[in-house]
């Protein structure tokens, strides 16, 4: 595929396009993604979540940059959301990434979420996929800004980054379920604020008591002020501690396996779902909507009527 | 392939005068487009370079500072230069009538919008361009 070839000799044009069809999604990008596939699992995935305004973009690009001065190439999606009343959106993530402006060792790229719940895009996966086999060391993914439950990330990434700020929250939240639970690392953003102190030893308490199966990983929480560059080389040095840790440990494994699993899902869902529609005739999937709306058909029902069809059809 | 209609909304040069960048960032983004906004004085160089990774559709252009006949001309040669024939760009500002002729004329923007412009009409612009896309 001829895009898939300019990609893999690193034309940066064929790279955008390439991530825009992944994330239109289809068979065209069905076969640009097998064409690749082949071509990745050398990239370190690095995802940063956290709430609304807690420093991600900035954290990011102030990750980018000392990665650069390593000699380390590295990609950039950053998720922002889709509005659900006119699927437009805003992504303005790009705004705290100036700097990195005019380097080609990096490739930021902006990305709705179109809807999905989660933190990051149905196609996010895909994108990394796309930037991995073009050959960026690092891939950061930069998540939505994320409440409790937008976990998602931590089955895309190998490493994932949780940043809270100071006085977000007592001691309750930090003992809540959800995305502390994830963090392979914790950063406290804009230690230079009250309350940074009485943060990290909520987060470290909260640690200690929590009864968490890191065989031999302890989150680290670190401190930061990413407008100024502080904190950033020892959150960089963690997670690519957290990177050895995963290989030596026989982790990255697992991890490589719960990815994957994780990917075969969601693209057996997507796929499943486009065949049935194509089984099926407009007509049809409208009576049947019609049918539930009327309560004369449950939608489980209806879900197992159209998998029989296309099933028996097919698998014969 | 449905998908929404891709856009860079970018202010060139040194004044840092963003309001109506965001208003019209804004519309679009109320018309169903994604909008990527860079903000502030940048350079033709970051405004192309951020079109081509994001593989956007559309570039709009705010300036004030009175320097688009350098600034306009050096984003549309370098969009060229990269072989990016087919993003629509769109200009907003302070633009005399005659400067607006030459820049859609002898450069290839394809509409200069003055400071009475409705950002409906912007938007309409955009889409009527965009619905016999393949």
């Amino acid at each position: 595929m001829d895009l898939a070839h300019a990609l893999l000799e690193g034309n940066r044009r064929a790279l955008a396009q390439a991530l825009t069809l992944v994330e239109t999604g289809g068979p065209q990008a069905r076969t640009l993604l097998s064409a690749l596939f082949a071509h990745t699992g050398h990239a370190h995935i690095i995802g940063v979540t956290g709430a609304p305004g807690a420093g991600k973009s900035t954290l990011v690009a102030a990750l980018a940059a000392h990665w650069r001065r390593t000699g380390r190439t590295i990609g950039i999606i950053a998720v922002d959301p889709t509005s659900p009343f006119t699927r437009g959106a805003i992504l303005g993530d790009r705004i705290r990434m100036q700097a990195l402006s005019g380097d080609r060792g990096v490739f930021i790229r902006s990305m709705a979420n179109r809807g999905r719940l989660g933190g990051i895009a149905r196609a996010t996966g895909d994108a990394v996929t796309v930037l991995d086999a073009a050959g960026f060391d690092v891939v950061l993914v930069e998540t939505v800004g994320a409440g409790q439950g937008e976990v998602e990330i931590a089955g895309a990434a190998h490493t994932t980054i949780v940043i809270e700020t100071p006085g977000a929250g007592d001691d309750i939240q930090a003992i809540k379920a959800g995305i502390l639970e994830i963090a392979d690392l914790l950063v406290v953003n804009k230690a230079d604020r009250d309350g940074a102190e009485q943060t990290v030893r909520q987060l470290r308490a909260m640690l200690s008591l929590a009864d968490l199966p890191t065989n031999g990983w302890t989150p680290p929480v670190l401190t930061a002020v990413a407008t100024r560059g502080e904190g950033i080389e020892a959150i960089a040095s963690a997670a690519e501690q957290h990177l050895v840790y995963l290989r030596e440990s026989g982790r990255f494994a697992g991890r490589e396996q719960e990815r994957a699993g994780r990917e075969l899902r969601l693209i057996l869902q997507e796929t499943a779902l486009e065949r049935v529609r194509a089984h099926v005739s407009p007509s049809d999937w409208e009576a049947l909507i019609a049918q539930i709306v009327a309560h004369t058909l449950d939608p489980y029902a209806a879900a197992d009527h159209l998998l029989d069809r296309v099933f028996s059809q097919s698998g014969g | 392939m449905d998908r929404p209609i891709r856009v860079l909304i970018a202010k060139p040069g040194l004044d840092g005068h963003d309001r109506g960048a965001k208003v019209i960032a804004r519309a679009l983004r109320d018309a169903g487009m994604e909008v990527i906004y860079t903000g502030i004085q940048q350079t033709p160089q970051m405004i192309v370079e951020a079109a081509l990774q994001e593989d956007v559709d559309v570039i709009g252009l705010s300036i004030l500072s009175g320097a688009h006949m350098t600034l306009l001309p050096r984003v549309m040669e370098l969009l060229r230069d990269h072989g990016m024939h087919d993003v629509l760009v769109v200009a907003g500002g302070i633009i005399s009538d005659e400067d607006a002729r030459i820049l859609k004329e002898q450069h290839g923007i394809a509409e200069v919008y003055g400071p009475g412009a409705s950002t409906h009409e912007i938007v309409r612009f955009i889409q009527e361009r965009y619905e016999t896309r393949t």
